[in-house]
């Protein structure tokens, strides 16, 4: 019964796994590729094929797997696999609740708020290194948008400067080559990065549970259904995270999306090599803004920015909280029933998740409809895109509405009292 | 609070990332003014320089006349750095400084 249970809850571990890598590339797709969707320098479906393709070789140029999961963050020594299944679905519920609300939010704090969640319930406080928290976690949450807004900003700032007077199909159709080939340097970069976490996280649930030595190499096959299933998910696209990223922060052209790639992928690579580790999405989103506040005369919807920086804070507690849930329930049922209860749990919430997208879906078809808080009149369409509920989400409309009737009500209440005072002074 | 923020680390990357991340996009669009030329009338030839007077780039007949060679050779080492930073770049991933 023991080893049954062993089993099953390695083999629930490695899929789950699976599934987050899956959530990984379907959430983080618009990183590298919003922009040139956006821009249209790319078809939406060839954007995606081409960072699948990408993410999938990048899976396999680098095998240097970081065999750890949340290093420096929580005690390694708590970290069993049920922990790691509860934090694995905290990571997975996380990701999909922001990719139905169209906020590019960061994968791997995902994962490490499901972990630190999972650990809490686990051990308690003692078990969470709440020093690492913050300075792995909340502190380049709010570092990595600066320094990509500045980046970017400067960026596209000399690029328009310097573009100024070449005609405009000429810089249009450099600079879509250019976009193409920075985002898929930022794609190739994701891929590299971010499949190794799910590698590292199945390698170590394989040494737990004895089924590799401990100081075994990643199996082949690990690598290929890790690659595989972000690849797969980069393919389906998270339209909806595609959609607030390029078309819903700024309007871009293809010498902002130029620069803002470029510079995603250069802040991406040098904060790695400086040890100064920044989450990929916060630096793509930071670049998207700093492509708006460095070109001359655009628009940034800050609105939408804020919305996202909220979520980025509460992305740690709120992962942590389904993890740690998750933790409580396994342990509370218990054995395999209680690894199978969770499994569960996870399907359930992740096809309710997919149900409620299917009501205002985003796909490639509409992925670059103008965005709808300057048009005003479509407030479904805002719904879909961001999600809001109830009254946030014809926010906008009114907002628009009330501004022109004021303005009227005003003129009109001055017309009204102009006569009244010329009436009291005659 | 300087356990919670590695301040060099920080500074490196803000200052390594102003140079590369800006300064890439700039040297492509440089190149692609070299290769381009701007309208017709008063093309600066000094980069950063622009004549003053913004002329919205449709307005006119544009003729792309060839690049002089001057022009033509600043226009490759400009794109020549551009396209010598991405290949670093791949290094880098492929040799797993990640």
């Amino acid at each position: 019964m023991d080893v049954v249970t062993e089993t099953l809850l390695l083999a629930l571990v490695v899929v789950t796994a699976l599934a987050f890598d899956f959530t990984n590339g379907f959430h983080d797709t618009g990183n590298a590729m919003a922009t040139s969707i956006a821009t249209r320098a790319l078809k939406p479906k060839t954007a995606v094929l081409l960072s699948a393709v990408l993410n999938l070789v990048g899976a396999f140029l680098s095998l240097a797997v970081a065999a750890t999961i949340a290093k420096g963050i929580v005690d390694a020594g708590v970290v069993t696999l049920p922990v790691v299944l509860a934090g694995l679905v905290g990571g997975i519920v996380w990701n999909l609740i922001t990719w139905l609300f169209g906020i590019p939010s960061s994968s791997s704090h995902a994962l490490v708020g499901g972990m630190v969640g999972a650990v809490l319930a686990a051990v308690g406080t003692s078990g969470v290194l709440w020093t690492g928290v913050v300075s792995k976690v909340l502190v380049p949450a709010l570092v990595a948008p600066l320094v990509a807004i500045a980046v970017a900003g400067a960026g596209t700032w000399l690029v328009a400067r310097l573009t100024r007077g070449v005609p405009q199909e000429v810089s249009n159709r450099g600079f879509r080559w250019g976009q193409i080939g920075s985002a898929s340097l930022v794609s190739l970069a994701h891929g590299t990065n971010d499949a190794q976490k799910s590698m590292g996280i199945i390698l170590l649930a394989l040494i737990a549970g004895g089924a590799v030595p401990a100081d075994s190499g990643v199996p082949f096959w690990v690598i290929l259904s890790c690659a595989l299933a972000m690849a797969a998910g980069t393919y389906l696209g998270g339209w909806r995270v595609i959609r607030t990223l390029g078309k819903g922060l700024v309007e871009i052209d293809t010498r902002q999306g130029m620069a803002a790639e470029t510079s995603s992928a250069a802040v991406i690579l040098l904060s790695s090599h400086f040890g100064f580790s920044l989450s990929t999405t916060h630096v793509a989103t930071g670049s998207v803004l700093g492509s708006g506040v460095g070109m001359p005369g655009a628009k940034v919807r800050w609105g939408v920015a804020s919305r996202m920086f909220v979520a980025w804070l509460i992305t740690l507690p709120a992962a942590g909280l389904v993890g740690a849930l998750c933790h409580w329930m396994e342990s509370a049922i218990g054995g395999a029933a209680g690894t199978i209860a969770v499994f569960v749990v996870l399907i359930a919430s992740s096809a309710a998740i997919w149900l409620a997208s299917r009501r205002k879906p985003v796909d490639h078809t509409n992925v670059n409809e103008a965005w709808d808080e300057e048009k005003g009149a479509t407030v479904e369409a805002v719904a879909a895109t961001t999600g809001e509920a109830g009254g946030e989400r014809v926010a906008p409309v009114p907002a628009a509405a009330t501004a022109s009737s004021v303005g009227a009500a005003i003129e009109s209440v001055g017309t009204v009292s102009v006569p009244a005072q010329g009436s009291v002074q005659s | 609070m300087s356990d919670f923020i590695e301040w060099g680390a920080l500074g490196q990357v803000l200052v390594a990332g102003l140079i590369v991340g800006a300064g890439i996009p700039a040297l492509f669009a440089l190149g692609l003014r070299l290769l381009a030329g701007t309208t017709t009338e008063q093309a600066p030839a000094a980069p950063g320089a622009p004549a003053a007077g913004e002329r919205p780039a449709s307005a006119g007949a544009v003729s792309i006349g060839r690049p002089t060679p001057a022009r033509l050779a600043g226009a490759i080492v400009c794109l020549g750095v551009v396209v010598g930073a991405v290949a670093f770049g791949l290094v880098f991933l492929v040799s797993g400084g990640h």
